[in-house]
């Protein structure tokens, strides 16, 4: 069983739904990022989406974007968030919190699959989401996903419907996630009723636990999705305290790392304030 | 080294892919309103009032057929094969933008779209968009990489006036890849209304393959011009190539004429050699960017690198799928072209034929100045000036102090 299935069965048994926590590796310096990586456990993230940044990302918004640039100017790389990871798993308090790598296809196919899903199990990663990785053509990483253990994380949208969903299924293991608007990451927020229905359908469709994210910017807006879903996943708010910890030349201030945290530590409360059946 | 198809105008597959090249890399989000789009543009090539429409709107609207003219001083100066321009400059709007806009405009009125958005390069995609969505009265939104919007002023000011909203677009380059990313971001935040315009050859399928089928009329006319004015096929085709629409609606035609010898010419910037320039398929490799996998300039890691090139309309560090696979197969061949040797080519041009070509297509010409002069005089050699100098002559001649 995965360290991700594994992760939702707890959370099951604890009668709770989990926060997922998304970083951009190496935002805003990559000892600033391990920092964060490090602390989000005990902050109380149950799983972690360490964002690979990417130079073109097309589906995120501002926030993800910039968090991106910071990383890229200084100097991440894909060796060195496989690094963070490996050290992350040495070192951090609960070191079975999943982490999954979420970015685009092109640095995976650069590296090729084979050796990318070698490379990131070696280094303790469990699974993957690709923004720009669609069911059609999931096939040039299943399989290599499959032979390492790693879990691949398909999106689901609202524009997902009940006769294409199968096929988003069939390549999804570990949880699905429900993008939950039409549009980028850290832009529009979808109603707590409209998550109920979208997560509703996807449920008669398969017995993964469902992940809701998009959107997500309050502890309330977090226990909303938490009352419907099995976690809820935030982005861009984090990656925007990030942000709000740098002074104007962009240096980093001591209370930039608590910061972060401290704001993850809100919604976590958020997400386990509701008890499930 | 891929082997040889029994044709090579049989591309995509089903799926979208030319060989290794094309596919569909979106968001999920985008992916049903993809699919979509694909069975709505299968039933309107296959329904004759569409296809008639379309046809109207070219002939009376646009202006087709282009003339195909023999540019007999420019063939005297250099010597060499027969040099005929196809005239696409001269279609309304002032490119071969048009062609394929008109057909996708036509396509988004079928489909009840509200919407219409578009990417552009050098201001000529979003002029032509502009224009049909002013025709066809339907708000038009089109972003420009904030780089352009300075250097092709007198296109902003046109799209505005055909009602348009220019949306300057400053993330990473700010030019026609970044005003791609911006594009694509308002679509998948509006897919249900919206009809994203693609102006090239590129993007997920079926843009790709929808793209090469409304500027397939360029090689068509140029087939039967040809024989009318000299009884026989062409023997060398040359054009310009950025994402590549214009070099593919002028080859496709003749993939399969095996005595065609077809020329891609890339813009090489300051040289292939410098590292600035935007010869994806020079000096690229294959990735996966905007929905589609081709060459790409690109790191080792895979980030993409920026496109230098005095001509907006070719600064996009990718190319159109299908020139990836026609470059793997060896069917066309793929040069470049520099910002100098496009200036030079610009300027004779203007003074040996009195025309003033675009920068893009200045770029061919540049390359028609070295390959003419190599190959006999009973060469028939069409090049596709597919745009004209207009939206250029302030860049140029701030560049040439005139």
């Amino acid at each position: 069983m995965s360290r991700i299935t594994q992760r939702f069965a707890r959370l099951a048994a604890d009668k709770r739904a989990g926060l997922v926590a998304y970083i951009s590796a190496g935002d805003p310096d990559p000892a600033t990022s391990y920092q964060i990586l490090k602390g989000l456990p005990d902050a109380g993230a149950d799983l972690i989406e360490l964002g690979m940044p990417f130079t073109d990302p097309m589906a995120d918004g501002p926030s993800i974007q910039l968090a991106g640039q910071r990383a890229l100017k200084a100097g991440i790389t894909v060796d060195a968030t496989f690094d963070m990871v490996r050290r992350f798993r040495r070192e951090a308090s609960d070191r079975d919190t999943p982490i999954l790598l979420m970015g685009y296809y092109n640095l995976v196919y650069q590296r090729g699959a084979a050796r990318f899903c070698s490379q990131a199990a070696d280094a303790g990663v469990d699974g993957f989401i690709l923004v720009d990785l669609p069911p059609e053509e999931a096939d040039e990483l299943k399989p290599h996903a499959l032979a390492h253990g790693l879990d691949t994380v398909l999106l689901t949208a609202p524009t997902t419907d009940d006769k294409r969903l199968p096929a988003v299924l069939k390549y999804s293991s570990g949880f699905v996630y429900f993008v939950s608007v039409l549009g980028i990451t850290g832009t529009k927020s979808a109603s707590e009723d409209a998550v109920a229905a979208h997560v509703a359908r996807i449920r008669r469709h398969t017995a993964l636990p469902v992940g809701v994210g998009f959107g997500i910017k309050t502890p309330e807006q977090a226990a909303a999705v938490a009352r419907h879903a099995d976690a809820a996943v935030v982005g861009s708010a984090i990656v925007d305290r990030v942000k709000a910890g740098l002074d104007a030349d962009g240096k980093v201030r001591p209370a930039l790392v608590p910061g972060v945290l401290d704001y993850v530590r809100s919604l976590a409360k958020g997400v386990r304030s509701v008890r499930k059946a | 080294m891929a082997t040889s198809p029994n044709s090579f105008r049989i591309g995509p597959d089903e799926r979208g892919h030319f060989g290794l090249f094309g596919g569909r890399y979106v968001a999920e989000t985008l992916m049903p309103l993809i699919l979509e789009l694909e069975k709505a543009y299968n039933e309107a090539k296959a329904d004759e009032q569409f296809t008639g429409e379309l046809t109207y709107l070219l002939t009376h609207y646009a202006g087709r057929p282009s003339p195909l003219y023999f540019a007999e001083r420019l063939t005297r100066h250099l010597g060499g094969a027969k040099v005929y321009f196809k005239r696409d400059e001269l279609n309304h709007t002032g490119s071969h933008k048009i062609n394929n806009v008109l057909g996708q405009v036509l396509l988004a009125k079928r489909m009840g779209k509200t919407r219409v958005i578009a990417e552009t390069g050098a201001g000529q995609h979003g002029v032509a968009t502009a224009t049909a969505c002013a025709l066809f009265d339907i708000p038009c939104v089109v972003f420009m990489g904030a780089v352009d919007v300075d250097r092709q002023a007198p296109n902003v000011v046109r799209m505005k006036m055909l009602g348009a909203e220019v949306r300057p677009v400053t993330a990473g380059s700010a030019t026609l890849k970044d005003a791609m990313n911006e594009a694509l971001r308002d679509w998948v935040a509006t897919c249900e209304t919206t009809f994203y315009c693609i102006g090239t050859v590129a993007g997920p399928h079926p843009y790709p393959a929808m793209v090469r089928d409304f500027q397939c009329v360029i090689g068509n006319e140029v087939r039967s011009q040809m024989m009318e004015a000299e009884g026989r096929l062409p023997d060398t085709l040359v054009a310009c190539i950025g994402g590549g629409s214009n070099a593919m609606g002028l080859f496709h035609p003749f993939l399969d004429d095996a005595g065609v010898r077809i020329v891609g010419v890339e813009a090489g910037g300051k040289g292939v050699e410098t590292g600035e320039h935007a010869a994806s398929l020079t000096g690229g490799r294959p990735g996966v960017l905007h929905g589609n996998r081709t060459y790409l300039l690109q790191d080792g890691e895979g980030q993409i690198t920026e496109a230098h090139s005095i001509s907006a309309g070719l600064d996009y560090p990718g190319i159109g799928p299908e020139h990836s696979w026609l470059k793997e197969l060896g069917r066309v061949e793929y040069v470049s072209a520099t910002d100098e040797e496009a200036l030079e080519a610009f300027q004779l041009l203007c003074r040996l034929e009195g025309i003033i070509p675009a920068l893009e297509p200045a770029h061919a010409l540049a390359h028609v100045t070295k390959l003419a002069p190599t190959l006999p005089r009973d060469n028939l050699l069409v090049m596709n000036l597919c745009g004209r100098g207009d939206k250029d002559v302030f860049a140029v001649a701030e560049r040439l102090g005139i």
